[in-house]
């Protein structure tokens, strides 16, 4: 696979996108222009954290995924369910119901992904204990953040905790007790529900290794339809099936912010939110402006998992739903109805040999050429036209900021006179005709924008 | 080569680090090694600081080519009597107040000598002070 490649589960629709700079002006990497009245993504800026998403008012953004279908292909259908799921659905619906219809919609084990996130613990906290120099260690829990500190802080990639997530922990364990369960390794499928595009694309294009743990991935929303349509068509509920207990009381809200933070006993981490508040803090950290930081909690989403872009109903209500699961959970193993030493445990040797992700390579987009010449001949031109441009911010170019057209233009992406107030200034001068502009507006906005509305009214 | 300035306004805390980030934000469009750039991101952070703490507010000129960046602070001060004295770690004269804050740890002058390659003071007392600092991407 080509080194400078990213899969992307993030898409466009150009039947439905209209052009309305919603997300472009919201892309906290400014990977997005839009073209011909429709939006595109530069591939080599978008860390697929779901902005654009988030604030589309059209649902042209969408967020590609495996055919529901696609999990007949396997023998032995495992589903990977982050905790996070069972938080989307109304108190009155039990844990046992969506265990009962997961496995009745077409597979044959359910897994919460969170059950391995206590030995991801251990071996994180292990792993910053050993490398104190390196600090502040910063999880890498979420694929998006790792993703922004490759393209846009690429000083910090070495602070990154290179232990592969709690979703590929478990997928490992599952297909390992298969298979000594009997089972073909050809014939198992593992599925996991995803609550946003990162782990899909971490899943499709996985940092620093090359084999994915998983076979595919359902988005979140998808089966949250499928699994609630099920439960309120039935009547009757396979009483056999409980839910499973996988995971321990604090590993339940693991996906929330706090939930790796409050695992560990670091004299300084932070639990940080929210993908700017994460560019914001990571400008101080890349400064050293912040001295004897150990650890650092980064979530691309704001209320973390809960705010995942393919979660349903209110972040916050998810979050509740999820504390309160913790807190029964918890009283449960106080009483001592369930024991804190999952099965999974038994295999924490095999696990942890598994445990590594390989090295995390910088990807800057923010270098403007490999050679410092090069480079330096660029970041002129940049300046030059920077300077000439109106500093409005206005997206009349196609572009999220002057900024980013000057530097569209010094790469030959753009034009200077893609710029509204350059065309009227040429226009001024006589050296631009008004239809030529007309044609540059066209090309931005597409042909439908710039119909002749005044007349025909 | 290419010119650039910034204003330093006395007592400003709240904005001592702009100088520094923007020029951060230029260096790693150059592919300047991330050590060198945090390098030259402390040493023209603590002089804004000193400029903010000790002085009455000054400019930052700042120079870049291909091969180096120089960066010039030049400000309206009280200038520095002593500069050997100032050059020792700890050594600070900085107020209570400015102390409380969290700065005047006496570092400001040693760490911007460790952090860069040729440094030069021009100092004068009741006139002001002017520190030159270069870094060389190549050395």
């Amino acid at each position: 696979m080509n080194e400078n490649y990213f899969y992307h589960a993030l898409r466009i629709d150009h039947k439905i996108c209209f052009g309305c700079t919603l997300c472009m002006r919201n892309c906290p990497t400014e990977a997005i222009r839009v073209r011909n009245g429709k939006a595109t993504i530069y591939e080599n800026k978008c860390v697929d954290c779901g902005e654009c998403y988030k604030v589309c008012p059209s649902g042209a953004v969408y967020v590609a995924e495996d055919d529901f279908q696609s999990i007949y292909n396997f023998k032995h259908r495992v589903v990977l369910m982050p905790s996070v799921f069972l938080g989307q659905f109304p108190e009155d619906i039990k844990a046992s119901q969506v265990y009962s219809v997961i496995t009745e919609i077409g597979f044959n084990h359910v897994f919460e992904v969170e059950a391995s996130a206590f030995l991801h613990t251990i071996l994180s906290n292990k792993y910053i204990r050993e490398h104190e120099t390196k600090k502040p260690l910063i999880s890498t829990f979420c694929p998006a953040i790792v993703r922004l500190i490759q393209v846009k802080f690429p000083a910090l990639v070495d602070n990154l905790i290179p232990i592969k997530a709690p979703v590929d922990f478990t997928a490992i364990y599952i297909r390992k007790k298969l298979i000594e369960e009997g089972a073909n390794p050809e014939d198992i499928g593992i599925f996991y529900i995803t609550p946003c595009a990162a782990k899909i694309a971490a899943t499709k294009s996985p940092v620093g290794e090359d084999i994915s743990t998983v076979d595919g991935v359902l988005n979140m929303d998808t089966m949250y339809n499928i699994v609630l349509k099920e439960i309120k068509q039935k009547k009757e509920f396979n009483k056999k099936i409980t839910a499973n207990n996988d995971v321990t009381s604090d590993c339940v809200i693991f996906s929330l912010t706090n939930g790796e933070r409050r695992l560990n006993n670091f004299k300084k981490s932070f639990a940080i939110d929210e993908i700017h508040n994460v560019i914001e803090f990571l400008e101080k950290v890349e400064d050293d402006e912040i001295e004897d930081l150990d650890f650092l909690e980064l979530r691309a989403c704001d209320e973390s998992c809960a705010g995942g872009i393919l979660t349903c109903g209110n972040r916050f209500l998810i979050n509740d739903r999820m504390m309160q699961r913790a807190k029964k959970l918890a009283e449960r193993e106080r009483n001592g109805e369930t024991s804190r030493r999952k099965a999974i445990m038994n295999e924490r040797e095999y696990l942890t040999q598994n445990s590594h992700v390989g090295k995390i390579k910088p990807r800057s987009m923010m270098v403007l050429d490999e050679d410092r010449s090069v480079a330096f001949q660029k970041l002129t031109r940049i300046k030059e036209i920077e300077s000439k441009l109106p500093h409005t911010d206005c997206n009349v170019c196609g572009a999220p900021s002057c900024h980013a057209l000057a530097e569209d233009v010094a790469f030959d992406r753009a034009n200077m006179t893609d710029c509204v107030f350059m065309q009227r200034n040429l226009e001024k001068r006589g050296s631009l005709k008004v239809e030529e502009s007309v044609e540059i507006m066209k090309n931005i906005w597409g042909e439908d924008k710039l119909k002749d509305y005044i007349l025909n009214k | 080569m290419m010119h650039t300035e910034f204003t330093v306004v006395e007592g400003d805390f709240a904005n001592a680090g702009k100088a520094s980030s923007e020029i951060k934000k230029t260096l790693k469009q150059l592919n300047i090694d991330n050590q060198k750039i945090k390098k030259i991101v402390v040493a023209v952070y603590e002089a804004e600081v000193n400029a903010i703490a000790h002085a009455y507010g000054g400019t930052i000129y700042v120079d870049l080519d291909e091969e180096k960046i120089c960066v010039l602070i030049k400000d309206k001060g009280p200038g520095i009597p002593d500069i050997a004295r100032a050059m020792e770690k700890g050594f600070s004269t900085a107020s209570a107040k400015v102390r409380e804050m969290g700065f005047g740890a006496g570092m400001g002058l040693p760490n911007i000598k460790n952090n860069v390659d040729e440094l030069d003071i021009q100092t004068e007392v009741g006139v002001g002070t002017e520190i030159k600092m270069i870094v060389n991407f190549n050395s």
